[in-house]
């Protein structure tokens, strides 16, 4: 049985109340991503009693859900009309919620082709510091009437405001999938993707295990088939696991101790040379690194690359997860924050020590 | 004068601090020279800038920026100008900056697919550019021979294939930014993601009220194998937007899905022969593209979905010319309305698709009650529409009835569950249908985070967000209050 409930009045007043205490909250979803983020300081807010779905139209390719909607039912809810999210997002636990996974920006492996989590946002309630129940963007498609906050609150990890309810743009699933495994060495595979890329195949992600590139094609059957004949490599069904494995840290790569880094990288970088194990998935542009290697160095390397770093789990320091920021861009951030949030009540901590 | 502090500020003064920064030349100041920058491309609106600059280099932008900020001088920054909100109508007592001259592609990387250039680089020399290699830039503006990257960037521009593409938001990487105060920025990353708030997202659709823009990276996209446009002539208006949904419910998602009505259509057969058959009450350009195999497919489903729907006519291009000529019509549609017509005056309201029918049938009994007529042309995939208003500037009392015309059909968008503006931003004109559509503690959300930015105010200040003493004028005078604020009539053409 699916639930459904509207909490916003009772949130609201617990964020009211917090803020005329200047208390701050520690806004709990799922808690499938508790891992993710910083330390936070602050007594809990659940807001996974928040939930259900508003309002689901294949017509429209929208979908509106409060934020504790559990991500698996709404997953089911689409594939029943044979729709999807087509960013993938990865649940990490069977608790997820769609607003935990718009809070943390996270997206599938389907990322580089189809866009991310906030490419797909169209509007959200939220309410803000001040407690105030707010509307942005809405349900269709193209929309600029004022600033995009709908998409600021992607990856903000709730420290702008508690995400109510979210509108999402959905997308068909695709009539036909597969899965192309070649044998290739690591510079090879980085640029063999690349280069698939830029000729009109139907790729819809693009993975490296250190030893073999996987390689998806989605679409209608005669493009996937024209796909397969261009690019080679052998099918086998099963492997179409190997991307939710992936997705969710199942496969035998994020089986370790040791702390998991992610690399955002522009796509075509070259092999990076640190110590610890690589998994490359995102056609180049996400990596995964086991490392004991110091942030410092880490950090360095992503950024001589044209990238950034950040201590995605596993970490024995939480005030040092996200690649900092210096100089204006750090001043345009508080400044931000306190636009949102002016007391920092919400999610002390959880992006930045100093939020 | 004064300046937004209050404090005396003197012209002469101002530009000869301008000169020590740019050459004489590029320091506009005379009032028969500022002439040609006193409007966008929605001409209702005309006021003259006190100054307008023309840099060309990073550091020239920085100390405008530093300068105008220090003396407390608001800037309005301007691409190609053919922007139909106003948004890049300049101040009386502020400095226009015209991104004129940054008109260079700096940078093609063909292997990550991305392009760096200045944000004064037309849209479609960015996809000339790229031919060569196979790839494009996939937003594509109907203005794109003549409007900017940078001016995309502010109004988060569409185009005829963001159905399938996206918008100018999903299809940028990087900034680079000047903000008010003169700081450079980087906003996004050369990877997918940046640290911090998506503030690329922000920055895109903010008209140029945030941060002068002076660098853009752009995703650049493989052009398909094949694309193949259909046209279907329909004898009812309501029966082409039904067949809209249907298209999208069979889990197809057309490149390009545009409507035109009779009006409008007519208009473009006029203007250059597309070929367009003009005994029709409505149009769809239905485009897909992929593999050539991939497209064969499509199409046919596409052809029976339309014929199910009631098309009276569905024809293909036979090949690349018919193509480009179906298309022809449509880009051309504003301008050959623009023939038909002494003046029109363009909306843009998106509503959800499954409103369409209802709501182009409401335009059409408020154009009747209104005696204006109304031609539409627009992004039907989408839900974007552009209901174009007919009327004549000459005669007296003819643009106001256009805006109330306008005002109305925009909050006909809002009451359906759409919004007033899809792409082509609020800027100076719809700023009271933004009391109708947001909340004032929703608009005050927007100002403190304008503040963020720029905290006092000076960059395209009286656009996009409406302060509350409009709102709550509008709320209480209604249309007596339309004619959007700050203007007298003495400043129209
Ligand atoms: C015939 C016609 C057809 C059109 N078709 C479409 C269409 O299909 N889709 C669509 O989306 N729009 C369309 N438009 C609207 C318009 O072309 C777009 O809004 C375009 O993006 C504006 O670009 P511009 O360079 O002309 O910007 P301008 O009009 O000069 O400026 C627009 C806004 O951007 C700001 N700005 C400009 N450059 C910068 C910068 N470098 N940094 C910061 N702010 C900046 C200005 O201050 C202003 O607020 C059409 C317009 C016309 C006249």
């Amino acid at each position: 049985m699916s639930r459904e409930l509207d909490n916003s009045v009772e949130l609201q007043e617990a964020v009211r109340a917090a803020a005329a205490e200047n208390r701050p909250l520690n806004l709990t979803g799922g808690n499938s991503k508790a891992f993710y983020g910083g330390e936070i300081r602050g007594t809990p807010l659940a807001v996974d009693s928040h939930c259900g779905v508003i309002n689901y139209e294949p017509k429209e390719l929208v979908l509106t859900a409060r934020a504790g909607t559990r991500l698996d039912e709404i997953e089911a809810v689409l594939l029943a009309q044979r729709q999807m999210l087509a960013f993938e997002p990865p649940h990490f636990g069977n608790n997820a919620t769609l607003g935990g996974s718009i809070a943390c920006g996270f997206s599938g492996p389907r990322r580089p082709y189809a866009g991310s989590a906030r490419d797909f946002v169209l509007g959200v309630r939220i309410i803000n510091g001040s407690g105030e129940l707010l509307r942005f963007g809405g349900e269709v498609m193209k929309n600029v009437a004022g600033y995009d906050i709908s998409r600021l609150m992607c990856g903000a990890l709730g420290t702008l405001g508690v995400l109510l309810d979210v509108s999402l743009k959905v997308l068909p699933v695709p009539e036909c999938e597969i899965t192309l495994v070649q044998e290739r060495s690591q510079a090879e595979a980085i640029k063999v993707v690349n280069q698939w890329a830029s000729l009109p195949l139907p790729i819809t992600a693009a993975c490296y295990d250190g030893l073999q590139l996987y390689l998806r094609l989605s679409g209608e059957p005669e493009a996937v088939a024209a796909g397969k004949n261009l690019v080679g490599g052998s099918e086998t069904p099963e492997r179409n696991r190997i991307w939710s494995d992936i997705r969710e840290h199942r496969h035998a790569f994020f089986d370790s101790e040791r702390p998991l880094w992610r690399l955002s990288l522009p796509l075509q970088s070259a092999p990076v040379e640190l110590p610890g194990k690589q998994l490359i998935d995102w056609g180049g542009a996400q990596r995964w690194l086991l490392s004991d290697a110091a942030a410092a160095e880490i950090r360095k390397t992503a950024e001589a690359h044209g990238g950034h770093a950040t201590l995605f789990r596993g970490s024995v320091n939480r005030n040092d997860v996200f690649h900092p920021l210096t100089g204006p861009l750090q001043a345009l951030h508080l400044q931000l924050k306190r636009a949102f949030d002016p007391q920092a009540i919400f999610n002390r901590g959880r992006l930045y020590p100093d939020f | 004068m004064t300046n937004r502090a209050g404090a005396s500020i003197n012209k002469q003064q101002l530009v000869a601090e301008l000169q020590t920064i740019l050459p004489p030349q590029a320091v506009i100041h005379e009032t028969e020279a500022l002439r040609p920058y006193e409007c966008d491309g929605l001409s209702a609106y005309r006021r003259v800038p006190l100054v307008t600059v023309l840099p060309e280099s990073r550091e020239q932008v920085v100390q405008i920026m530093q300068l105008c900020h220090r003396r407390k001088i608001p800037v309005v920054a301007r691409g190609a100008a053919t922007g139909l909100s106003g948004g890049a109508l300049p101040l009386a007592d502020g400095v226009l900056l015209s991104l004129a001259k940054f008109n260079r592609i700096l940078e093609i990387d063909p292997a990550g697919r991305t392009a760096r250039v200045q944000p004064g680089v037309r849209n479609l020399a960015i996809s000339e550019a790229v031919a060569g290699l196979g790839l494009y830039y996939a937003p594509d503006p109907s203005s794109q021979i003549a409007c900017t990257i940078g001016g995309n960037v502010a109004e988060n521009s569409g185009g005829v294939h963001c159905l399938k593409y996206g918008l100018t938001v999903h299809n940028i990487l990087q900034l680079q930014v000047v903000t008010m105060a003169g700081d450079l920025i980087t906003i996004g990353s050369g990877s997918l993601d940046a640290p911090g708030y998506d503030l690329l997202a922000l920055m895109t659709g903010s008209e140029g009220m945030l941060g002068i823009v002076i660098e853009v990276t752009v995703k650049l996209l493989p052009v398909p194998q094949r694309a193949q446009v259909m046209l279907a002539a329909f004898d009812d208006v309501e029966k082409a937007a039904t067949a809209v949904g249907e298209i999208i419910a069979a889990g197809v998602i057309p490149a390009g899905l545009e409507m035109m009505d009779g009006m409008a259509l007519r208009a473009a057969e006029d203007f250059v022969h597309a070929g367009y058959p003009t005994d029709a009450a409505a149009i769809l350009l239905c485009e897909v593209d992929g593999t050539n195999e991939e497209v064969s497919a499509t199409a046919m489903r596409v052809r029976d979905l339309l014929r199910a729907q009631g098309a009276v006519e569905v024809r293909t291009a036979r090949n690349d010319a018919e193509r480009i000529s179906f298309w022809k019509g449509r880009k051309n549609a504003f301008p050959a309305v623009g023939r038909i017509s002494p003046d029109y005056y363009c909306m843009d309201g998106t509503v959800p698709r499954k409103r369409l029918a209802e709501v182009l049938t409401a335009i059409g009994r408020l154009s009747a009650e209104y005696g204006l007529p109304v031609a539409n042309v627009f992004h039907a995939g989408d839900g974007n529409l552009h209901p174009l208003i007919l009327y004549d500037a000459n005669r007296p009392g003819e643009l106001k009835c256009a805006e109330d015309l306008g005002a109305e059909i925009l909050e006909l968008c809002v009451r359906v569950g759409g919004t007033i503006t899809g792409e082509h931003g609020v800027g100076h004109e719809k700023l009271h249908q933004m009391c109708v559509q947001f909340s004032e503690g929703e608009l005050e959300q927007f100002r403190a985070l304008k503040r963020a930015f720029d905290p006092d105010g000076l960059l395209n200040p009286g656009k996009a967000i409406p302060q509350p003493r409009h709102c709550s004028e509008y709320k209480t005078l209604g249309k007596e209050v339309l004619t959007a604020p700050g203007l007298r009539a003495g400043d129209r053409a």
